[in-house]
């Protein structure tokens, strides 16, 4: 930050300078001390004094226990989330986990989450006009046979018969010869396409094989993202009172998304935090755990809960550059010390591989210590206190 | 030798494997019989109970240190097993080592490069604190793809694992019935197009000589093996079975005896500490007696422990395998007493393996072996080494007492007199100490145990109290009972935050319950239906310290989880200050000296104005503005949602309610607590909760049926606006049948039509809440409670007066119970309001049969659901702990964990603690504001102006007990630096 230039003497900057506030603070003191005329040396160090004061009162404590006290922030309010799954969150039509079990999923860290969805934003024309938003759903949402036209089975001739309907193929900017194609390359078949209407049938007449045939035909993703089921298009005000066009994402596949043309890149998100974590790096990744957890808290009303709690979290879980989560199977499963991991859970194991290792448990941390009837290093534990003299 | 001299500090603790050998030197002695007592009831030596491994009975002596049962530890002995046996614990890492290491030479079937490779992978995850088994899976995964040592050169065959301790090595060898598959394949078969093979072709395709291969077919000639697999090339046929050959522990001890260290080191194993071989036991620890205490029955016989049940099973079966193997028994037998064994020992160490049935006592239970002992919830880590159990407890039934202060408990004084504190008697209180001496145990302050400063503990009874009281001098110790002031933590479960558990100062009282101030009950989520809590007393003064300085509940006003005060005034105090400020009403002398009478407040300020009858009066508002600081500003929007203007201390305009002085972020609390610090905060609580109660007992508060019931007309309005709703609801499902309803989007028609009529009688109950509503006065009590924020809400108003409304399982309308109907009062399929849970009484009405059984229904998912999220959210809170627990701020502003890990490099990217910001505002520095007060130097005294500064603290009290009798001008100690 570049030094602002006060008006003011030498013997307040060096006083203010003395104290041990940051610089907005200061930069307040000189302007303060600026605006009143005839501030002495003595009175602008006295306010600066009493800044530093008030300022020194709102840092946390050094040795705090931040860790706890932000783990018990967190777990508390858990007994007030509700279990019920699904609720409607922003967008009505789109279920999305929320509660308890959403907060014990992103604290899992799961490789995908139970309803996965993404809000994406999208950039100059396409957020503004409603076709050119639909061109981006378009590429998005995974487009099956049933939704281009309707299937129907020729039992005498073994044939399958798609008739297409034209619209919703020009809509989607598709064309029956693509339909086709497409076909060709997944189920490996002949295609006789005509118009609008495409057959197609198995090499050797068998009913079975028809009914495979029509089975595959449903499962082929014809346009689109195959993970993306469903996307919905929103129009949301902002701000500044323009309106923009936003979508919501049943599934996701956050990569693909974001090279797709008309995509806003730097504000689409995702609720799955690994796709976050592959796709933008372990920062982003961070940031999403501190936002989703934050979300899913405030869905509930408890939107008090200080973001410095989340924050440590998702800091925690991010520490080591990749993401890992609280459980046996990350933070807990990983500690250094065999004790700490043992009594946390799958006991005798920890026991039986230590030895194997011929770990050395140095017994640092908390767990080890309480087990062994140590002092913990954490908090007044953490001083010495030494007899001072008498007054002098 | 370090047996007998327990370290005072443990620095480190090495993990490891022991070796035969260590097992016997640390052994006490060697046990043989399987039995334990004779039948005069002595151990028997040698035996499982031998006095050698510790004393159990108290009297006894032990027999290897000689120190009494109590102080003595026990000592391990051991077993000699007959034949090698392997450990439980290690089957998968043996699996590993063989399927790994050379069948000959024992090494590890790894090329050079390789074992640089891994040990590398080795080191680095060591450095990374991952986990060394994914390294060592993949090294083993490497090193059976060799089908030949690299070292000897002998071929390697595979090694099945039966579950679990059985190895096989499985080979392939000839089959017995060779010439036979070769003739068969010679045949051909013309369905599949294989032509005949005649010998002449075979040898030819074989090259192997024609009367080669006529011995072969007629079976007198076993071919080698290149001869094998030419011909099985030639005939495309398979020629061999697989043959298992079992590996005995014995022959898996001695391979892995030849393993070399540096080649076990690429495993990630520790061969200092921790030799393969190790992994089969040859010898067998005894525990000591101490780990398994025999316990005497009413009846005199002994009951044994789970562990020496097993270990008889041991030693038993070890015999009865020595003796046949010395009897020259047949091989059949020795490997099946040798299984037996196995068997025996892997239950000792883990009764709970898949596939093993696990061993049974007598009654059918199975018994709790070593591995049970360890895990678990009630288990030795988890149960008695993370958790233990503490004296100086106490534990009873809360009930509230509105006269103490917050800091305060009562505690009965049967708990008082029982709980101790220990006094270090010196010239100073040695008075006081033979009072508390005299007055025996059973008096009130008296005292239970005097310690001698030789060291010896007198127990003070009623006969001898007297006399003791006069030989206590400086330098005894008395432990007086607890008194008034003293310090103590009380807590209450479950413990989900810090505030959970908080000191207080004991106010000793009569009767059996422990007494709390109401505005207590927030921060431990208590309440008094039977609800019970724990009382710790603490035992040396850096404890006591500790718990004054930081753990007093008015330390705790402020959580650190939302930043506003958790601590303030609840329910009828809330009601209280509301008809104490809404409309403001007007008190005369002696009825606002009442109101104030448990408060500092003993003069009353000016009168706020003269009635008509020329009587001077005070308003509420006046009257709150007492307790308020003298220079108190703050101006902000109420509860009720009208503006609360304070100005210099003076309640100018406002209702006082929830968001002004309740837990959980009241204005007011919460910004005394941060100007005017805890103790200021922790006076105004009190006094704010004291005027309410004696408001509302001035008003008078009750809330009966009547206050819940709505004029007739009223109640026929509600029923239109029901009859309304049903009939758009008949509507939609007219709609529904003909098809004519449109779907939303994204919705099929079942799930549109069906939130449709959730729509619409969602709307109903919010009616007929507008319409009972309008009915109730604004001095309605629960009009009151739901306004103030005191209790209850609307909602709750609504259903009382006006209709319950729509039942839900699952966020849906009741769909349950039969095929296509709820119950079987309604037609299959009918959509209709009534027939899914729509409950249109109200509880005041009464509720019909079937809407009851609906009403229940929406009510147990509730039940289910707390149940459920108690026991997740639990789990939740104990991972998160977990995994955060050593995280600490250090001096220069960073989080780091405990072995100094930096997680954050200032807490929360800005420093600032969580207890002193609000989320909504980040309780900024006022800089102007001090700038006016510095230049106008606007302060009482030296002392203000110090304090205004920093460079005086603010006096904190350390103890209201003793600020009665506290000398103002007593010098203040300070500290050297």
């Amino acid at each position: 930050m570049t030094e602002a230039e006060f008006d003011v003497s030498d013997d307040v900057t060096a006083v203010v300078e003395d104290t041990q506030l940051p610089r907005r603070l200061k930069d307040r003191v000189y302007r303060t001390v600026e605006e009143r005329d005839g501030v002495t040396v003595e009175q602008a160090d006295e306010i600066a004094k009493a800044v530093e004061t008030r300022y020194l009162d709102t840092r946390i404590d050094p040795l705090d226990p931040v860790g706890t006290v932000s783990a018990q922030s967190i777990g508390e309010p858990g007994t007030q989330l509700t279990m019920n799954t699904f609720h409607y969150a922003g967008v009505a039509e789109i279920d999305v986990t929320q509660g308890l079990p959403r907060l014990i999923e992103l604290v899992d860290a799961r490789k995908t989450p139970d309803t996965p969805t993404m809000s994406i934003f999208l950039e100059d024309e396409y957020a503004t006009e409603r076709e050119k938003a639909h061109e981006v759903v378009w590429k998005i949402e995974a487009t099956k046979i049933l939704a281009l036209g309707d299937v129907s089975t020729n039992v005498a001739d073994m044939r399958v018969v798609i008739s297409l309907n034209e619209d919703t193929l020009a809509e989607r900017m598709i064309t029956p010869e693509e339909v086709a194609e497409i076909i060709e390359d997944h189920l490996g078949v002949q295609t006789v396409q005509q118009g609008a209407t495409i057959e197609f049938g198995p090499e050797e007449p068998s009913y079975r094989d028809l009914l495979q045939l029509v089975e595959e035909l449903r499962d082929i993703t014809f346009k689109g993202i195959e993970e993306v089921s469903r996307v919905v298009i929103r129009r949301e005000e902002l701000d500044d009172g323009s309106e923009e066009f936003v979508l919501y994402t049943e599934g996701s596949a956050f990569g693909d998304v974001l090279s797709i043309e008309g995509v806003d890149a730097s504000r689409t998100t995702c609720n799955n935090i690994h796709e976050i974590y592959r796709n933008l790096g372990v920062e982003a990744a961070r940031e999403t755990i501190i936002e989703e957890t934050n979300n899913t808290l405030a869905e509930q009303g408890l939107d008090d809960v200080n973001v410095r709690h989340l924050m440590l979290v998702a800091d925690i879980m991010t520490n080591r550059g990749e993401i890992e989560s609280i459980g046996r199977h990350g933070i807990s499963g990983s500690k250094q010390s065999v004790l700490a991991r043992a009594a946390f859970e799958v006991t005798v194991n920890h026991l039986l591989n230590a030895a194997i290792h011929g770990e050395i448990d140095e017994l640092d941390g908390v767990t080890e210590n309480v087990i062994v009837g140590k002092p913990i290093k954490l908090g007044t534990g953490d001083v010495d206190l030494r007899m001072g003299s008498t007054s002098r | 030798m370090m047996r007998n001299s327990t370290p005072k500090d443990i620095g480190s603790i090495n993990f490891g494997l022991m070796e035969p050998e260590e097992y016997r030197e640390m052994s006490a002695t060697k046990i043989i019989t399987a039995d334990t007592y004779d039948d005069d009831g002595f151990p028997i030596d040698m035996g499982l109970m031998d006095p050698r491994l510790g004393v159990i009975d108290p009297g006894l002596e032990c027999k290897t240190c000689g120190k009494h049962s109590g102080s003595c530890n026990g000592h391990f002995g051991h077993i000699e097993l007959a034949a090698p046996v392997i450990h439980v614990g290690f089957t998968k890492l043996i699996r590993r080592l063989l399927r790994g290491t050379c069948r000959e030479c024992s090494r590890l079937l790894l090329t050079e490069d390789e074992r640089e490779e891994f040990h590398g992978d080795i080191d680095r995850s060591r450095k990374l604190g991952r986990d060394l088994n994914d390294v060592t899976k993949a090294a083993i995964r490497q090193a059976r793809k060799k089908d030949r040592c690299p070292f000897c050169g002998e071929v390697q065959y595979d090694i099945e694992h039966e579950k679990p301790t059985t190895y096989y090595e499985v080979q392939q060898v000839l089959t017995s019935e060779y010439s036979q598959r070769i003739a068969g394949a010679m045949q051909g078969d013309e369905e599949e197009g294989i032509e005949r093979t005649t010998p002449d072709e075979l040898a030819a395709k074989t090259d192997i000589e024609l009367t080669r291969i006529n011995e072969i077919l007629s079976g007198s000639f076993r071919p080698r093996e290149s001869q094998r697999k030419a011909i099985e090339k030639a005939l495309s046929i398979d020629l061999t079975d697989e043959d298992t050959n079992k590996l005995m522990p014995s022959d898996i001890r001695d391979w892995f005896e030849n393993i070399p260290d540096e080649d076990i080191e690429v495993l990630g194993i520790d061969a200092d500490r921790s030799r393969p071989e190790w992994m089969i036991l040859t010898v067998l620890p005894v525990p000591p007696v101490t780990a398994r205490p025999s316990i005497t029955l009413d009846n005199g016989q002994r009951s044994e422990d789970d562990l020496t049940h097993k270990l008889v099973d041991i030693i038993r079966i070890n015999q009865r395998f020595m003796e046949n193997r010395e009897a020259g028994a047949p091989q059949l037998i020795i490997e099946d007493l040798w299984e037996l064994l196995q068997y025996h020992v892997t239950t000792f160490m883990d009764n709970e393996i898949s596939g093993t049935p696990p061993a049974r006592h007598r009654s059918g239970r199975p018994l709790k072996t070593l591995s049970q002992r360890l895990k678990g919830k009630e288990g030795r880590f988890r149960g008695s080494l993370s958790g233990k159990r503490v004296n100086f407890s106490a534990r009873t039934v809360i009930s509230p007492d509105p006269t103490l202060s917050l800091n305060e408990v009562g505690v009965p004084d049967r708990v008082a007199t029982e709980m101790t504190q220990t006094m270090n008697v010196t010239e100073r209180n040695v008075t006081e100490a033979r009072r508390f001496v005299s007055n025996g145990p059973e008096g009130h302050p008296g005292a239970n145990y005097v310690r001698r400063p030789d060291g010896r503990r007198l127990k003070v009874t009623e006969k001898n109290c007297e006399e003791l009281a006069k030989k206590v001098d400086p330098g005894w110790e008395v432990n007086r009972h607890l008194i008034d002031g003293d310090i103590v933590i009380f807590n209450r479960q479950p413990s989900l935050h810090r505030m959970s558990i908080m000191a207080h100062e004991v106010v000793v009282m009569p009767y059996k319950t422990f007494r709390l101030n109401t505005v207590v009950c927030p921060p431990y989520n208590a309440d008094f239906d039977g609800d019970e809590m724990n009382m710790h007393a603490l035992q040396n003064e850096e404890a006591r310290a500790e718990a004054r300085v930081l753990m007093r509940v008015q330390e705790q006003i402020l959580s650190p989880r939302f930043g506003g005060n958790i601590i303030g005034a609840i329910q009828d105090h809330i009601s209280g200050t509301y008809l104490l400020t809404h409309e403001n009403p007007r008190f005369n002398e002696t009825q606002a000296l009442d109101l104030l009478r448990a408060t500092r407040i003993d003069e009353l300020p000016d009168p706020s104005g003269i009635d008509d009858e020329g009587e001077p009066f005070w308003t509420g508002q006046d009257v709150f503005s007492e307790l308020l600081p003298d220079d108190l500003n703050l101006e902000f929007v109420g509860t009720i949602g009208d503006t609360v203007v304070i100005e210099d201390g003076q309640l100018v305009e406002g209702t006082i309610a929830e968001d002004e002085v309740g837990a959980f972020d009241g204005e007011i609390v919460d910004t005394i607590t941060k100007v005017y610090g805890n103790t200021r905060a922790r006076i105004f609580i009190n006094e704010v909760s004291t005027l309410a109660m004696r408001t509302i007992m001035h008003f008078g508060f009750s809330i009966g049926i009547d206050d819940e019931t709505v004029p007739d007309e009223a109640e026929s309005r509600i029923q239109e606006t029901i009859d309304d709703a049903y009939d758009q609801v008949q509507e939609l499902i007219e709609a529904y049948e003909r098809e004519e309803l449109e779907s939303l989007p994204g919705r099929t028609i079942d799930e549109t039509v069906e939130m449709k009529i959730m729509q619409t009688l969602g709307r109903v109950r919010e009616n007929a809440g507008d319409i009972a509503e309008e009915h109730f006065d604004d001095d309605n009590p629960a009009v009151v409670m739901a306004e103030s924020g005191a209790r209850g809400g609307l909602l709750n108003l609504t259903q009382m007066a006006g209709c319950v409304g729509q039942q839900a399982v699952r966020g849906e309308r009741i769909n349950r119970g039969y095929e296509d109907r709820t119950l079987s009062h309604y037609r299959p399929n009918d959509l209709s309001a009534e027939a899914h849970g729509f409950v249109e009484n109200s509880y005041t009405s009464g509720l019909s049969p079937r809407e009851f059984f609906f009403h229940a229904m929406g009510g147990r998912e509730g039940l289910v659901d707390t149940a459920v999220r108690t026991s997740k959210s639990g789990y939740l809170q104990r991972r998160l702990i977990n995994a955060l627990s050593e995280l600490e701020a250090q001096y220069d502003g960073t989080v780091r964990d405990t072995s100094d890990t930096i997680v954050q490099f200032e807490f929360g990217e800005d420093g600032t603690s969580p207890v002193m910001v609000s989320s909504g505002d980040e309780n900024d520095i006022d800089v102007d504001h001090i700038a006016d007060r510095v230049l106008d130097s606007e302060f009482d005294t030296e002392d203000e102006r110090e304090q205004f500064l920093g460079t005086k603290r603010r006096e904190t009290n350390l103890s209201e007990h003793a600020d009665s009798r506290r000398v103002s001008d007593a010098p203040e100690v300070t500290s050297d630096d």
